[in-house]
């Protein structure tokens, strides 16, 4: 079955652990990945990076962590969780997620506020609703949502389906969401940047693996493959 | 209380206790035993017992416990009005395709209750198969409201009653009904006078089954009503979400819920169902 970590070469695994936001360019650099590597497959456990932390802290096997924000990785690390210092891969940023055509004409956060539209939020608990409550506070706009989802690919969802009318996500899961949805930027004065840090976690049966999955994230094929999700350079 | 319409012969309580199980046997049932009991073990060590206070006095722990508790109610009724009647449906009447019937009310059993919130998007989401007209022409969404909560609730816990109802309803000797129709009663009274009373324990055993399958809901509630404070977060979400940031909050909110159930389980069982009858109303005969 199984053969992490066996010296010799054949049939290893990474496992990446990664924010629900990395998902579509995580999922490609592994592809890139493995082309290189052809011995290695690399294996994902995408969720929100707050429930990742805790499976980490918990003792999930892993080899690396990728963080949507820089608290939770902090989070991490304070329980010596992670090896080394964590490395800024990529930024991103919010932005108001609608039905393709933009229906409802949402133009800006505030419109986010009127009566009769159905709104979801990422919870408190996870980075992208972290950030989304800056950015609303920056606007000193306050929102009824009708739920709050326990990661930003599941906002996405809501509005993707139909079943909400506009979200706050990353700007990379508008883009994700390709001709399904729509985007409305935020202005620069509300909005806040997101930082994803990478690291190597303290329990990676081959550190070495692990940091080539690391650098091939921070180096020009990663960095590449993010930019083209819609990421910004760290 | 009332009398229980059906009475163990005496003594049958004590008659396995002169019994000597294998030794094989004893130990696996001993590891059973573990298996169940050490993970509850873990949570009283993991709890952060200094800070109980604080975490029970919560106003959203007090929020959500009321929310679950109000939800799986609603639901367990709801399961009983329409589930009872459906058992007997499968349980008396032939008609043709009753396997399929009872499979398809089934189910939701052994879906993971994710893909059960999403189908029931598809069938009563904003732009579902009957949801787009509730939305057009009532008004109505179901989707992140208390009232999608008891319906992702109902339709994962409703199968629990059914099949202890209606395999009660089975075993159950038909001749009384027989003999209340000779006697000149009609359908309707002979099912309230003379059924239901003896599958009265069936009914009990199934509601509570499917009480503590509503209460510990997660999936297809977080999936179809969403995660709100006060109106969708029921305790199981608001734990799950406390696990990513406060572990130990989530212990704490995970012991309140197994004290519930745990509470409401032993109480029921020992006033309500001799254990002989809720052996007979949990048979999995009828989930072949």
């Amino acid at each position: 079955m199984d053969s992490r970590g066996s010296a010799g070469g054949a049939d290893r695994t990474i496992v990446v652990f990664a924010a629900a936001s990395l998902t579509g360019a995580f999922t490609e650099i592994g592809q890139r990945f493995e082309a290189e590597h052809p011995d290695t497959t690399v294996t994902f456990n995408f969720a929100g990076s707050s429930a990742l932390a805790t499976q980490l802290a918990e003792g999930a096997p892993a080899d690396v962590f990728a963080a949507a924000d820089e608290a939770t990785m902090a989070k991490l690390a304070a329980t010596g969780g992670v090896a080394g210092s964590p490395t800024v891969f990529a930024t991103n940023e919010l932005a108001i997620i609608v039905a393709p055509g933009n229906p409802k004409a949402v133009r800006s956060l505030a419109d986010l506020a009127r009566p009769g539209l159905l709104v979801v939020l990422a919870a408190p608990q996870v980075p992208a609703g972290t950030y989304t409550q800056q950015a609303l506070g920056r606007a000193g706009v306050t929102l009824a949502p009708v739920s709050r989802e326990n990661d930003v690919k599941a906002v996405a969802a809501k509005v993707v389906s139909g079943e909400a009318d506009a979200g706050i996500v990353y700007r990379t899961d508008v883009e994700a969401a390709g001709g399904r949805a729509a985007g409305v930027a935020i202005p620069a004065t509300f909005n806040v940047t997101a930082r994803y840090p990478i690291a190597v976690t303290t329990h990676a049966p081959d550190p070495d693996d692990a940091a080539a999955f690391v650098a091939i994230v921070a180096g020009p094929v990663g960095q590449d493959i993010l930019a083209r999700a819609g990421f910004g350079p760290p | 209380m009332t009398p229980r319409p059906t009475r163990r012969p005496a003594g049958s309580r004590r008659r396995t206790s002169g019994e000597r199980l294998p030794w094989p046997a004893l130990l696996l049932a001993v590891v059973a035993i573990a298996f169940f009991a050490l993970p509850l073990v873990g949570l009283l060590w993991r709890a952060p017992w200094s800070q109980t206070g604080r975490i029970l006095t919560d106003p959203a722990l007090r929020q959500a416990l009321r929310l679950s508790l109000v939800c799986s109610l609603w639901a367990t009724l709801l399961s009983l009005v329409f589930g009872v009647p459906l058992s007997w449906l499968l349980a008396r009447i032939h008609f043709p395709g009753r396997s399929f019937v009872r499979a398809l009310c089934t189910l939701s059993m052994v879906v993971p209750p994710v893909v059960g919130g999403v189908a029931l998007f598809a069938a009563l989401g904003r732009r579902g198969l009957v949801g787009q007209w509730l939305d057009r022409w009532f008004d109505l969404r179901l989707p992140f409201s208390t009232a999608g909560v008891v319906v992702a609730q109902t339709f994962v816990a409703m199968p629990f009653l059914v099949l202890t109802v209606e395999s009660a309803l089975r075993q159950h000797d038909r001749r009384l009904e027989d003999a209340a129709r000779t006697l000149g009663a009609s359908g309707w009274y002979t099912f309230r006078r003379v059924t239901l009373p003896a599958v009265r324990p069936a009914v009990v055993a199934g509601a509570v089954l499917a009480w503590a399958r509503a209460l510990g809901e997660f999936g297809a509630t977080i999936t179809f009503a969403g995660n709100f404070p006060g109106r969708t977060q029921t305790l199981p979400i608001a734990t799950y979400l406390a696990l990513e940031t406060d572990p130990a909050d989530a212990v704490m909110l995970s012991l309140v819920l197994i004290a519930t159930s745990f509470a409401v389980l032993v109480g029921l069982r020992d006033r309500w169902l001799g254990a002989g009858e809720a052996m007979v109303a949990i048979d999995p005969e009828a989930s072949r």
